[in-house]
């Protein structure tokens, strides 16, 4: 059997005494593009943090690539990760936020070299020339030498989806991408993500743009109140949605 | 003369309200402020006339009333230079483990290990709680709390003992009190400045696989910057002055070399007002580098940098003249971007460039 690239088993994590996730199953295979929708507060920030381990789970196990994320399992029992084992984790998964939190004090190119090489122990030449490979693909070569400050909106996102891409990552994460953007920014950061979904990278994709899942998702799952409520194929699920609250939730977003 | 983008045209006819160009009004006026300069003028001449002018009350003596003659004889002296080099040396010996401390400490305080936490506050509320000069005069006496400092394995054996009195030279003692003092003011601005920093950028650098200690050296610390550097720029200027307490455990800094010459010649007011020639001659150069330090972190937050004291005598003296005002600002351009190169490590918050 093929290992599937995450597998969420009952998660479940507690702010305090509010039950953000409570008991999140889930699996996405090698390649497979995942949408995740749901409204405010449902916990997709939440799950997709516990991924790379930004956040810690309260029970359940969730692996990535085979791996438990943050522990180490010895006989029966999970020891903690350290900080530099949880870094070596992390390096294999790429993340890109809702606010591009690019890092002002850089220029673009060492923005995408800054991690191969203090992370990963590159060279500066070898990094620098992948990082112009991957600021070609998304569109911004000719931007190597601005600071993030005098992108717009769009430049940054795209910029931050190549400082991951810098890592090699074998799983992408996609926090609300294009939320922050005017609505005319928001086609070219989803080319960039249609591209990369169509090279075969496997992504996890909290999303408002149903026109993006319905296309390029393999698997849509539907989130609220720390519960999936409907998970299928989009063709299906975005047509005829069982559950009233993906329903309503459905008839607010289209 | 040419240059702006609004070229006037000389010898132009006057204007009228609907016509755009330079607006030429009559200004308003302000007699009070005249009166004003003009008690001031008297106050001023007064003031220059004690000083340079009026002549010494001392029986038997003759010269000015502040004896020039004097100050003259000992600026330069070779006693009080040494005296100078031991200042800035305690200045920067100070400041520099002041900054290590503090950083330390600030990054101890936001620990999430209980223990270290409490050990920074503990500190910073020791340090901060007692004055700086009995904390001078502590460090100075230690000895007698702990004649011997030994190295080896606590409650076991020991390795090496050294006498703390030879060790701890009051140069050393002064160093170690107002560094350790200091330390307890820098971690507090230092705390101020990471917290500053968008809980974001860690959370990108950890995403990357970066460890907790190279996120806080090469993320957050260099955008924290912005808003450590003037204030240690403060410290700095009041470090310097500080230091002048040591004179009293016998450091021979700038005021102690003043006071051992004064000792001998009796001439006390003479030498305070040499030291406090050197100590104002000091403070001045750190203050302009301050504020150029300040303009140059500024950069990126603000939306016209403030003028430099040279752009404002050149927009004083050119506002006569119309014409001159586009050519001040070019000038001023020119100057700032001869001294970009100087300022220039790296622009933290990447302001335009051309
Ligand atoms: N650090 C935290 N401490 C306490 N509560 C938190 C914390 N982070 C998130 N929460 C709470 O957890 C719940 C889920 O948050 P989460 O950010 O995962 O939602 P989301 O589905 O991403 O929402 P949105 O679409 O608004 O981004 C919310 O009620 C939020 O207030
Ligand atoms: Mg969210």
């Amino acid at each position: 059997m093929i290992e599937p690239m995450v597998r969420a088993e009952q998660v479940w994590k507690s702010y305090g005494s509010l039950d953000v996730l409570r008991g999140i199953d889930l699996e996405v295979s090698v390649g497979e593009v995942l949408c995740l929708l749901g409204p405010s507060g449902s916990g997709k920030s939440t799950f997709l943090r516990l991924i790379n381990h930004l956040e810690k789970l309260d029970a359940g196990r969730l692996s990535v690539a085979g791996e438990l994320v943050g522990y180490r399992e010895r006989g029966s029992k999970l020891h903690e990760m350290t900080d530099r084992e949880i870094g070596v984790q992390r390096a294999a998964i790429g993340m890109v936020f809702q606010r591009f939190n690019l890092f002002p004090h850089l220029s673009v190119m060492d923005n995408v070299t800054i991690g191969p090489v203090k992370v990963k122990g590159a060279t500066k030449a070898v990094a620098s020339e992948r990082a112009v490979a991957l600021l070609e693909r998304v569109g911004l070569k000719d931007k190597m030498a601005s600071y993030p400050a005098q992108l717009s909106g769009g430049q940054q996102q795209r910029v931050a989806i190549a400082r991951a891409l810098a890592m090699d990552p074998k799983l992408m994460l996609f926090d609300e991408p294009t939320s922050a953007l005017d609505p005319e920014l928001v086609g070219e950061v989803l080319d960039v993500m249609r591209g990369l979904a169509a090279d075969g990278m496997t992504m996890v994709v909290v999303t408002h743009e149903m026109g993006f899942a319905r296309e390029v998702a393999d698997q849509v799952v539907f989130m609220d109140d720390g519960e999936i409520l409907e998970q299928g194929v989009p063709s299906v699920v975005l047509s005829n949605p069982t559950n009233d609250r993906f329903q309503a939730f459905l008839s607010k977003v289209l | 003369m040419t240059g702006g983008d609004a070229p006037v045209v000389e010898g132009a006819s006057p204007r009228s309200a609907t016509q755009t160009g330079p607006i030429r009004a009559v200004p308003v006026r302000h007699p009070w402020r005249w009166a004003m300069a003009a008690v001031l003028a008297v106050l001023v001449a007064m003031l220059v006339h004690t000083l340079a002018f009026s002549t010494t009350e001392q029986p038997h003596a003759t010269g000015s009333r502040f004896g020039w003659d004097v100050i003259g004889q000992y600026l330069f002296s070779s006693h009080v230079l040494d005296g100078v080099v031991v200042t800035i040396e305690l200045t920067i010996v100070a400041m520099a483990a002041g900054v290590v401390i503090g950083v330390l400490l600030a990054v101890m305080r936001m620990s999430k290990s209980r223990l270290l936490s409490s050990v920074a506050w503990v500190y910073i509320w020791f340090f901060r709680g007692t004055p700086v000069f009995v904390q001078i005069i502590f460090w100075y006496n230690i000895a007698a709390l702990y004649p011997h400092l030994t190295l080896g394995i606590p409650f076991g054996p020991s390795f090496v003992t050294l006498n703390i009195n030879s060790l701890l030279t009051p140069f050393i003692a002064g160093s170690l009190a107002l560094a350790t003092n200091e330390g307890a003011y820098m971690s507090e601005i230092v705390r101020a400045g990471i917290i500053s920093v968008d809980e974001g950028q860690a959370e990108a650098a950890s995403s990357l696989g970066m460890s907790r200690s190279k996120t806080l050296r090469l993320i957050v610390l260099p955008q924290a910057m912005r808003l450590i550097i003037p204030p240690t720029g403060n410290e700095t200027i009041s470090m310097l002055k500080t230091t002048s307490l040591v004179s009293v455990i016998a450091v021979p800094d700038l005021l102690k070399s003043a006071q051992d010459i004064a000792n001998a010649n009796y001439r006390i007011i003479q030498l305070l007002i040499v030291a406090s020639i050197w100590y104002l001659a000091m403070t001045t150069v750190l203050s302009v580098g301050q504020f150029y330090l300040e303009r140059h972190f500024s950069r990126g937050s603000l939306r016209s940098l403030p003028a430099t004291p040279l752009q404002r005598l050149r927009q004083d003296l050119t506002r006569l003249r119309p014409q001159g005002k586009p050519r001040a600002e070019a000038m001023a351009k020119e100057f700032r971007e001869a001294l970009d190169p100087l300022l220039h490590g790296r622009d933290p918050l990447g302001a335009p460039h051309d």
